[in-house]
């Protein structure tokens, strides 16, 4: 199986966006061969704006791009574009809802050995909270050009959430995704898992490993952490009656915050977060961090089988 | 120690420095070589020249000076300093990056003894120390606090509000260090967006600006010197470099802003820095 990181889909969608004749810019913030979109400015390099190392005046530049009539993606690392341009994101883009879609690399604690200062885990908290962004996770290469592609053809601001590391290929190049849907993979009636990003490959290994169990466990790719979809994931919970949520984000204010809120109001069901637990990241290979930080196919496994006993 | 002695003692820790910083980014397989070893001479100013105030044995010494690194990707060169000043166990040089070490791939005070605060998101070194500064004021404490920034760092808004801020507050306990190698992560500075003249920036800042030649020790710490002549304004140092000095297929070139050499790379670097590898040719390729 070939293996991709998401980021590699950046620079190259911006360039299947222009051939489709969508009006697209890219600004950079001194990331161009990291986030990709040193790709895009080598075919469209009047499309494609350097600020130097300034993610601030990056997003309140991609801003007046799209009061300009652009649809304006932004790059740099996630850690940055989120935390660093915070106000300028919420006061300029947000408030004033503009076609700014923030495609930051380098995203969670897969980047590795930069270690906790580079390693974002809170920027599904920071922009799902924002009235009017959507955030979108995808879990490989396929799935992340059809993320950009639906959020440079939907209007409005969009936060796309793209990583360093390679990850296996789940979706095909054909790959098409709908605003606010979540996708199933794998149907099971025993426990529902829930995941984004490159945990939904470690969550399709869980469902095996609980397979051998004889637990059947469902697969859902929320995709779409905002708007979320709340009929097939409440429909999934109130079928297998437990539910592990699997994000390589906080435990706070991303996937498992929101799909906790789903259950609360609509289907109370017992709940397991699968995430980085409140703390920050630390150097090490990808594939060790995983371990460390409890991110694994078996971590999910277990907290099924705990989810499972408390039904 | 005469200027002489003290010259060949600072040359001789920034050349085990560099051999360190390439030793330690080629057993970790990541990091940033061009801009640690740009940076190496005037860190082995820093702490060898007896610039900074400094005790390995008593890091939270009140009356020391404080060094901020700024550009904090640059953690090599600080970690070989702390290391051959002897603030922990040269051991650990090798674990730089791995999961559990006291080396981070970013500066963390929370683990590495000698580091006074953590960095690595550019742009907030020279806030930071302006904090510091007001903080030793208010305490009638001497000691001086020296941050060392990218010239690609300097693009970040954030620096300029601090610039400000120390000129108005008449920190004269500040002393900036720029390293101004010519690069950053995507090409030349002037390239991707073009700082004019530091030098003029700060002045026109309320600084106190001295120019010097970032690999010169004599010159560094003549420089160093004159800080202490300045009163009632913040100093900084604006030092020429070569990113990647030492390492003769690095010097200037962008490509080894953030790449760890491979074996054979590895070999030419330590061949460059003198360290015998058999092959009296030095790879200068
Ligand atoms: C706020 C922030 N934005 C982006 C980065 C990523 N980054 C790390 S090093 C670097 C280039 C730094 O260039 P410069 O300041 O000139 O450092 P040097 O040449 O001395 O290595 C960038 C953009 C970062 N660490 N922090
Ligand atoms: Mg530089």
């Amino acid at each position: 199986m070939s293996k991709r990181a998401t980021r590699e889909a950046f620079g190259a969608t911006l360039i299947e966006l222009v051939a489709d004749g969508v009006d697209v810019v890219a600004v950079e913030a001194d990331l161009s061969k990291s986030t990709t979109t040193a790709k895009f400015q080598a075919v469209h390099p009047s499309r494609f704006f350097n600020v130097g190392i300034a993610e601030q005046n990056m997003i309140g530049t991609a801003a007046g791009l799209a009061v300009a009539g652009k649809v304006a993606f932004t790059g740099s690392f996630a850690v940055f574009a989120t935390g660093r341009a915070y106000d300028q994101v919420r006061n300029t883009v947000c408030y004033s809802d503009l076609d700014v879609k923030l495609a930051p690399t380098h995203s969670g604690i897969t980047v590795g050995p930069d270690g906790g200062s580079h390693q974002m885990v809170e920027d599904l908290a920071l922009m799902r909270v924002l009235p009017g962004m959507r955030v979108l996770v995808p879990a490989d290469f396929n799935a992340a050009r059809a993320a950009l592609i639906l959020a440079a053809e939907t209007p409005g601001p969009f936060y796309v959430r793209l990583g360093r590391a390679a990850v296996p290929e789940i979706y095909d190049a054909s790959t098409e995704f709908e605003l606010g849907k979540a996708y199933v993979l794998r149907e099971g009636s025993d426990v529902t898992l829930a995941a984004c990003g490159v945990m939904v490959t470690e969550a399709l290994q869980a469902a095996e490993l609980l397979a051998k169990d004889g637990i059947r466990a469902e697969v859902i790719d929320v995709m779409s952490i905002k708007p979320i979809d709340i009929e097939t994931i409440t429909g999934s919970v109130a079928k297998t009656g437990a539910i592990v949520t699997c994000e390589e984000h906080s435990v706070i204010g991303g996937l498992g915050s929101a799909v906790a809120e789903l259950l609360g109001e609509y289907v109370p069901a017992p709940l397991a977060r699968v995430g980085v637990k409140d703390v920050f990241g630390t150097s090490g290979d990808p594939a060790a961090l995983m371990a460390h930080f409890g991110l694994t196919s078996e971590d999910i496994a277990r907290a099924a089988r705990g989810v499972v006993e408390r039904r | 120690m005469d200027q002489t002695s003290m010259v060949t003692r600072i040359d001789e820790k920034a050349r085990q420095m560099r051999l360190d910083i390439v030793e330690m980014i080629t057993a970790a397989g990541s990091g940033h070589p061009g801009g640690s070893l740009s940076a190496a001479d005037i860190v082995a100013t820093l702490y060898f020249g007896g610039v900074l105030k400094h005790d390995p044995e008593r890091p939270d010494w009140p009356e020391r000076d404080r060094f901020v690194l700024s550009k904090g990707h640059a953690a090599p060169v600080l970690y070989a300093a702390l290391a051959e000043a002897g603030y922990f166990d040269r051991e650990h040089l090798t674990t730089l990056r791995q999961l559990g070490s006291i080396l981070q791939g970013h500066p963390d005070r929370k683990k590495t003894p000698g580091v006074e605060v953590s960095t690595g998101s550019l742009g907030q070194g020279l806030s930071i120390a302006n904090g510091i500064a007001l903080g030793l004021r208010a305490e009638q404490n001497p000691a001086s606090v020296y941050v060392l920034l990218g010239d690609g760092e300097l693009q970040e808004g954030q620096v300029w509000e601090a610039a400000m801020f120390a000129a108005h507050n008449h920190l004269d306990n500040v002393i900036a260090i720029v390293d101004n190698n010519g690069l950053q992560i995507d090409g030349a500075c002037a390239d991707v967006m073009h700082l004019g003249e530091i030098a003029e920036k700060m002045d026109a800042f309320g600084w106190a600006v001295f120019s010097v030649d970032g690999h010169d020790p004599v010159a560094l710490l003549d420089a160093f010197e004159k800080v202490s002549e300045v009163d009632g304004m913040p100093v900084a140092i604006i030092c020429k470099t070569i990113k990647g000095k030492g390492v003769s297929f690095m010097e200037g070139n962008a490509d080894w802003h953030g790449r760890a050499p491979n074996e054979e790379e590895h070999t030419c670097a330590l061949d460059d820095l003198g360290c015998a590898t058999g092959n009296e040719e030095t790879a200068n390729v």
